[in-house]
């Protein structure tokens, strides 16, 4: 067996293909199998790629989060919450709306610095065990998950339950008097600036690298 | 110059061959009818042969010993099967718009002739059939049907199981009440939590980082187009395996030593 294909020539002239070229080692069966698979891949690759792009591309845009206005600054105290309504997706009625607890900035409660972007402190809703919807009750002065009991403290610090950080934050600023609401945030256990992350993504550690942010939603730059 | 044989005569060239049906051909309005239907099953199998492949899937020799428990795999395909068939009919009347849905839902259970009824077989036969197809896991694990040369059919079936959990999560959102929003929500960010990958799996799954505009009508692709398609084509490999491979026998049923199956074979003769 060995021996035979020992003998063979690589050149299809001295095998004595009918038709063969001079110097040509390659049979056209080969050379048309080859090109039919090769042609074949392009083909289905034509499709498929593109439709997987189509599938994945959601994650690399941007999303556009726009400010929007939640009321003038009489609304709101330093001592309690006062809830809004925001609207996170456009265009997609009560399930794109979800409720934001505003409150003056307080230096008794709150530590971490003034800026432009916290003279009132507005806290997402989105619990951060699993994302059920939060409430803030006054007479216990917490935020309360009616999921699986994660509970936050008037900054929305975890005090117990599951919850793997503190509640998310919106960014706020003034324009005259009235209050606008902006792009959300995450904070970790000293509530620090990061970019949004999703409920159950803990950032104290090493949770901010084994959780990396998305290309759909950063923070503000240099805040 | 040689010359080429005559070919001897037919036997009886004066007889005509016989004829189909009890005397002549069909007679009575059902030979008629059972003609009609041989004519044109048999003009398939002349073009396609399909009946080989049938007899091969449909009587296969099994072991001694098979009892109710290796329907489970056949139950579970039929719970698929009406899956299919419900789902086909529910996307007739069904919007997958987040404005729309909800609505949508309640115009079948309401206004919809039989429309509960189908929608109910839908919703309580996928709990149907995850149960059975549990049951036929734990019926090719108890009885060690998973072993050579088997082994390609139990990562199949892990693969229908995983594609099968897949249309129960995927499915739950569409009614899009408060229950499913808020499940899929959780489950979503349950797909999060795994390191590195996860945060980009939440983000397919919503097509954004928030639940928006286009999660819904995703959820129904997969639902009703990615998923299914998937399952069915592993379902016929599967069932080719089972066909191919025979099934396995109860594990308390022995095999014969060769010694007996000799004895036995010389005593038949
Ligand atoms: C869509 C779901 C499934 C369908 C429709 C299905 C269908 C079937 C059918 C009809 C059989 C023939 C024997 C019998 O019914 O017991 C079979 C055999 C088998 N199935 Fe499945 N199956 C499914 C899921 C699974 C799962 C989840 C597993 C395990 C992880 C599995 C593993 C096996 C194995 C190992 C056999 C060979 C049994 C033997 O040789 O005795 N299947 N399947
Ligand atoms: S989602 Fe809030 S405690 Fe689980």
């Amino acid at each position: 067996m060995t021996e035979h294909k020992e003998s063979k020539s690589k050149y299809t002239e001295d095998r004595q293909i009918p038709g063969a070229f001079e110097g040509e080692t390659v049979t056209r069966r080969r050379a048309m199998v080859l090109g039919g698979q090769v042609a074949g891949g392009v083909a289905a690759a034509a499709f498929a790629l593109p439709a997987l792009g189509f599938a994945v591309g959601p994650i690399f845009e941007k999303q556009d989060q726009p400010w929007q206005i939640v009321g003038n600054t009489g609304e709101f105290n330093p001592d309690s919450y006062v809830p809004r309504t925001i609207t996170l997706v456009a265009g997609i009625g009560d399930a794109g709306k979800s409720t934001v607890y505003l409150r003056k900035y307080n230096p008794d409660l709150d530590t971490e610095p003034r800026d432009e972007y916290n003279s009132y402190i507005a806290i997402s809703t989105l619990c951060m065990h699993l994302g059920c919807p939060v409430r803030f009750t006054a007479a216990a002065q917490r935020f309360i998950c009616p999921c699986h009991g994660g509970v936050y403290d008037i900054v929305g610090k975890v005090n117990g339950g599951p919850p793997v950080r503190p509640l998310d934050r919106f960014y706020t600023r003034l324009e005259a008097d009235r209050v606008l609401i902006g792009p959300r945030f995450s904070v970790n256990s000293e509530l620090q600036r990061f970019s949004p992350r999703d409920p159950g993504e803990p950032l104290d550690g090493v949770g901010q690298y084994l959780y990396p942010s998305r290309p759909s939603m950063r923070k503000i730059q240099g805040t | 110059m040689a010359k080429l044989k005559t070919p001897t005569l037919p036997s009886n060239p004066l007889t005509s061959p016989k004829r189909p049906g009890k005397a002549y051909g069909p007679s009575t309005p059902l030979e008629h009818g059972a003609e009609a239907g041989i004519t044109a099953v048999d003009w398939i199998d002349e073009r396609t042969s399909l009946s080989g492949g049938l007899r091969w899937m449909m009587f296969r020799k099994v072991p001694k010993g098979t009892n109710w428990f290796y329907t489970l795999g056949s139950a579970t395909m039929f719970a698929f099967l009406s899956q299919a068939v419900t789902g086909v009919f529910l996307a007739m009347y069904y919007d997958p718009s987040a404005t729309r849905a909800y609505e949508s839902i309640q115009h079948i259970n309401n206004d919809v002739f039989l429309g509960e009824f189908v929608h109910g077989m839908h919703k309580w036969g996928s709990s149907v059939m995850v149960i059975l197809i549990f049951l036929h896991m734990g019926r090719t694990f108890f009885f060690g049907a998973y072993k050579y040369p088997r082994e390609l059919n139990w990562v199949i079936g892990v693969a229908l199981l995983v594609m099968t959990m897949t249309m129960s999560f995927s499915g739950y959102l569409l009614p899009f009440d408060q229950r499913s929003y808020w499940a899929t929500i959780v489950g979503v960010n349950i797909n999060g939590t795994g390191p590195l990958v996860g945060p980009y799996l939440s983000e397919f799954l919503r097509a954004g980082p928030y639940f928006g505009a286009t999660t819904l009508s995703r959820f129904y692709a997969i639902h009703m187009l990615l998923v299914p398609g998937a399952i069915a084509a592993l379902m016929g490999f599967h069932l080719y395996l089972v066909a191919k491979l025979g099934t396995t026998a109860p594990p308390w049923v022995r095999a014969k030593s060769p010694d007996a199956l000799r004895e036995q074979k010389v005593s038949d003769l």
